[in-house]
């Protein structure tokens, strides 16, 4: 009865017979990509794997219709039950109780019981030396040797020799560097580097472990899977709590939520890596008489390095996205610049700390994009000798530097070489608050666009969602599920939404709905857009990257205050939070798949005579889906990902819940809120996405 | 296959590598007294600036007078109880009694924290209008006459109702109990931080709009935007007993120093110094103003009034 479609991947290959077709040339091209400039997500490589599929099976008519007749016995059994108002009581049990008393329990038994004493203080005292260590490493060689390794570093990546790549990788390193001693921001930046250094390196450790364990055993990548899905969509703020409990204030805590955080992509690549390797190359491996060992060293591990190197970036990136955060618990380092300058409302004193993040972002990402390059390139490989004669060269430069410039200059960036930005940053927000809130002739101005939207457009939608009796809601989720998916996916889409009943969440989770609903809108319309655009018109492309580069990286507490200037607390400047969040993921991925259409297609398509937008509309959308679809997940994710940061601003509902959980320690609260989060994630990503190849077979 | 061969391998492998781990190293360092014994004081800093205008006064007169390493620690008052439970903190010098449970849990059941006098400042919580709104109607400092203007204050976010404009969620409040048993015509909408709410007060005041906020006393920004309080029923001792029916106004609070019980034990002249230290509303507003509104760092400003209040702070030296 299945007559699957010609998938352009199958992402689920048999045991022991890796599928050479997975992911043509997506997670590949990205791979050779410069990270931000390329690469859309905070990587989600996972998902591209489910979104390639087509929705096999019977055709939808039929399973809504058996959906239909289920809804007609079940329904008014359990309206006459429970009632047809909001998500009834009898169905809600209670979470928090039990979650409170694990809180009592952990902080009575904190120095005492062997847990701590034998398991998890060891990995926090151990975090705390690491990162102490690494500081105590920076400080020691001083600016100079910091700023000298990293160009060395960077030119490394690039090639070590004196080629474009390499001395521009090096010169950027240099320049980030420069800039964040420039604003007065040495000291900080080095102890957010610390931190960095340690999470990145745990972080790849253990994603490359797991991406392993996923890559070579099917159960293992079916047993991981949603355990990833849950590691990134739930909000860092709602188990920054349990972690502090368990880990204690400061470093340990702030290290371990990175890594959890971090370490999802590096395993997603990893494992993607490992399936895709050729077949070719293992049987020719296999013929050769190696064992299984050697084959994964020898073949299938370097087939996949490309893979894991990309995964190396994403994971870098997302650990830098934490770095604000972090400090919510006292970790101190640049993301503690950025919320004393928030406490104090100075947006321009907190864009400071921002840059150097961005700045430290941007170097790691060429970095690494550039060792991703040069393994694509295969001309001339450096013989070993002179490899290690370079490498010898540039520790003893490094060393030099460092030396001579502690000696002359001091391990401290020279004071007087400082500029201050905040004065006419905070200027020029002001201007732009002032003269855009309203007022202006006939478009009105951001504060009436602002309250126009949420009169007619959230106002109605979350009033709408939340008069709807929650049998209706259930039956939508398990009709649009089913539409693109399967009884399984309906299944899961309905569990997701009745477990966010249970909880006793439903009307502020509906809220948050409403809100990522609109978001989600007010994110792809204009995000496919440009998108499109970017894909057609090279300036288009090349003008807007350095933008979406910034809006990918600049920690989202700074553009808060300007948000609420210009769209008053609420729940409108909540959604433009994450519109701009989630944005540039969008515009990328849609761009990506829009250009990598088939080029004899289009070509045919022209030479019939089609205009530019029958192009579009018959050739290249039709063939970017796959693209499209990574899209929507995206910007569901990101979205999602953002919804406590609206909390801060006004948005309340789940957001508001989540802080106010880890601000007042009040772990019931913040852990339900977050889990509820990661439900209307699962339900959103069952709806919008078409069956998942592992329901296929 | 040989990759069941991997997979038993790896497994054995992580299985030695775990139970070495676990040999290799007895009960671990708990780090409760590493920092009170030590010659570093960490003094948690919450999100506002009179906090910072504490810490960093302490900070300079700790490091000059005393000799003592310092070290500031932002977080926030929840967070900032549980490091000086378990000692990743020595001081917390002003405590607004946000966090009632962990009191109770720390100072009385566990003793791992003790009490260190008052700071001196006066903290106070209530509604709030701008003074330009209560100068036109001079009868909304009045509860009661509230419901009178809850149209004025009403927003797209109130749901039909007016607008009591909320902070951060770590702030002590109880106003939706307030609101409710007074029977009144607004809803609170939470800000969801203290920046957020100062951008939508500042802008609120720019455009000459009436608005209702909660809002607290001492706190830089009355320096430059002039409030004026809204009467709520006067309070009464343990009015504010039950959260559900609480119906008077906020206490003033005078706020309180807490210290790491081993650090009051092995802490010298440094924990005897907190313990004396003691300033006037006036004197925290001078340097927290000097930091928020003149843009001074908060270092250059405890330099500052350090060196023009000697006579203040002499007495607080061991």
């Amino acid at each position: 009865m299945t007559t699957a479609t010609p998938a352009p991947s199958s992402p689920a290959p048999e045991p022991g017979k890796p599928d050479k077709t997975a992911e043509p040339g997506k997670a590949a091209s990205t791979a050779s990509g410069s990270g931000p400039d390329r690469e859309g997500p905070p990587g989600r490589p996972g998902a591209l794997r489910r979104l390639t599929a087509r929705t096999p099976g019977r055709p939808p008519a039929r399973r809504l219709l058996v959906l239909a007749l289920l809804a007609l016995v079940a329904i008014p059994l359990a309206a006459s039950v429970w009632g047809s108002g909001s998500w009834p009581d009898a169905l809600t049990y209670d979470v928090r109780s039990p979650l409170d008393e694990l809180d009592a329990w952990l902080v009575d038994n904190r120095e005492s019981h062997w847990l701590f004493l034998y398991f998890l203080l060891h990995i926090s005292n151990n975090a705390v030396s690491a990162v102490d260590g690494v500081l105590a490493l920076l400080q020691g060689l001083g600016w100079t040797g910091v700023t000298a390794g990293a160009a060395a570093l960077a030119w490394f990546a690039g090639g070590a020799d004196l080629g474009r790549r390499a001395l521009r990788t090096a010169a950027t390193a240099l320049g980030a560097f420069a800039v964040i001693g420039l604003l007065d921001l040495w000291a900080p930046a080095m102890e957010t580097l610390a931190l960095m250094a340690v999470a990145v390196a745990a972080a790849a450790l253990i994603g490359a472990a797991l991406g392993l364990a996923a890559g070579l055993s099917d159960r293992c990548e079916r047993l991981l899977r949603p355990v990833f899905d849950t590691m990134q969509v739930m909000p860092a703020f709602a188990y920054l709590l349990p972690f502090v409990l368990l880990f204690g204030i400061g470093t340990p805590s702030a290290l371990i939520a990175t890594v959890i955080y971090a370490a999802p992509p590096m395993a997603r690549l990893t494992s993607l890596g490992l399936r895709g390797a050729d077949p070719a190359a293992l049987e020719a491996s296999a013929s050769l008489g190696a064992n299984a060992w050697q084959r994964l060293l020898t073949a299938r591990l370097p087939l996949a390095r490309r893979q894991m190197l990309l995964g190396l970036n994403q994971t870098i990136m997302m650990c830098l996205s934490m770095v604000v955060l972090a400090s919510v618990i006292g970790a101190g380092g640049l993301g503690d610049e950025v919320f004393t300058a928030l406490s104090r409302v100075d947006v321009g004193q907190a864009l400071g700390p921002g840059i150097a993040i961005v700045l430290i972002a941007i170097w790691l990402d060429r970095t690494t994009a550039a060792a991703g390059a040069r393994l694509d390139d295969t001309s001339a490989p450096a013989s070993r000798g002179r490899a290690w004669s370079v490498r010898a060269a540039a520790a003893a430069f490094v060393a030099a530097a460092s030396a001579a410039g502690s000696a002359a200059l001091g391990r401290q960036w020279p004071e007087q070489w400082t500029v201050d930005l905040s004065a006419p940053v905070n200027t020029a927000v002001d201007w732009i608050t002032d003269n855009l809130g309203s007022g202006i002739p006939l478009i009105g101005g951001t504060v009436t666009w602002s309250e126009n939207f949420a009169r007619w457009v959230l106002n109605p939608l979350r009033d709408g969602l939340q008069g709807a009796p929650w049998w209706l809601l259930l039956l939508a989720a398990a009709a649009l599920a089913l539409l693109t998916g399967t009884w399984r996916t309906a299944t899961t889409a309905v569990a997701a939404l009745a477990a966010i009943g249970a909880m006793g969440l439903w009307p502020t989770s509906l809220n948050t709905l409403s809100q990522v609903l609109a978001a989600l809108v007010v994110t792809l319309l204009p995000g496919v857009a440009i998108g499109v655009l970017a894909a057609r018109v090279p300036w288009v492309d090349r003008a807007i990257r350095p933008v979406l580069d910034v809006m990918q990286t600049m920690p989202q507490f700074i553009y808060l205050i300007p948000v609420v200037a210009l769209f008053n607390v609420g729940r409108t400047a909540a959604i433009i939070a994450a519109v701009v969040y989630a944005l540039p993921a969008v515009i990328r991925i849609t761009a990506q798949g829009v250009r990598e259409t088939d080029p004899g297609a289009l070509e045919a398509a022209r030479s019939m005579g089609a205009s530019t937008g029958q192009q579009l509309r018959h050739v290249q959308l039709p063939l970017a889906r796959p693209a499209l679809l990574l899209a929507v997940n995206q910007g569901v994710v990101l979205v999602l990902a953002i919804v406590v940061i609206g909390g801060l601003v006004g948005g309340g509902a789940l957001g508001y819940d989540v802080v106010y959980g880890l601000q007042k320690s009040e772990l019931g609260i913040g852990l339900t809120a977050g889990a509820a989060i990661v439900c209307l994630g699962v339900l959103l990503d069952r709806v919008t996405q078409p069956a998942a190849t592992r329901d296929r077979r | 296959m040989h990759s069941k061969r991997i997979r038993t391998t790896l497994a054995a492998g992580s299985a030695v590598l775990g139970m070495v781990a676990l040999s290799a190293c007895g009960a671990a360092d708990t780090g409760a007294s590493s920092s009170g014994g030590g010659d570093t004081v960490t003094i948690a800093v919450p999100s506002w600036v009179g906090a910072e205008a504490n810490a960093a006064v302490a900070k300079h007169i700790l490091e000059e007078e005393l000799g003592a390493k310092v070290k500031l620690q932002q977080m926030d008052e929840p967070v900032a109880w549980d490091a000086l439970d378990s000692g990743k903190v020595d001081a917390i010098l002003e405590d607004w009694g946000g966090v009632p449970k962990k009191e109770k849990r720390y100072v009385e059941e566990r003793e791992t924290v003790v009490a260190a006098g008052d700071l001196g400042v006066t903290g106070h919580i209530g509604w709030f209008v701008p003074k330009y709104f209560a100068d036109e109607n001079p009868d909304v400092t009045d509860w009661k006459n509230l419901n009178k203007y809850a149209d004025e204050f009403k927003t797209t976010e109130s749901g039909g109702k007016g607008q009591l404009l909320e902070g951060s969620p770590s702030y002590t409040t109880n106003d939706d109990a307030i609101i409710k048993n007074l029977d009144l015509d607004l809803k609170t909408v939470y800000a969801g931080s203290e920046a957020a709410q100062i951008t939508q007060i500042k802008k609120y005041v720019k455009e000459k709009k009436p608005f209702l906020t909660y809002w607290w006393t001492p706190q830089w920004l009355n320096a430059e935007i002039d409030f004026v309080e809204v009467k709520l029923p006067e309070y009464t001792e343990g009015c504010d007993a039950d959260p559900e029916k609480v119906a008077c106004a906020y206490p003033n609070t005078p706020l309180q120093k807490y210290l790491n019980a081993d650090f009051v034990k092995d802490g010298g002249d440094a924990a005897q110094f907190l313990k004396n230290f003691n300033w006037s509303t006036e004197q925290q507003n001078q340097v927290a103003k000097w930091i928020a509104g003149d843009g001074m760092s908060s270092k250059d400003a405890a330099a500052k009034w350090v060196e023009e209040n000697k006579s203040t702070w002499e007495k607080w030296l061991p």
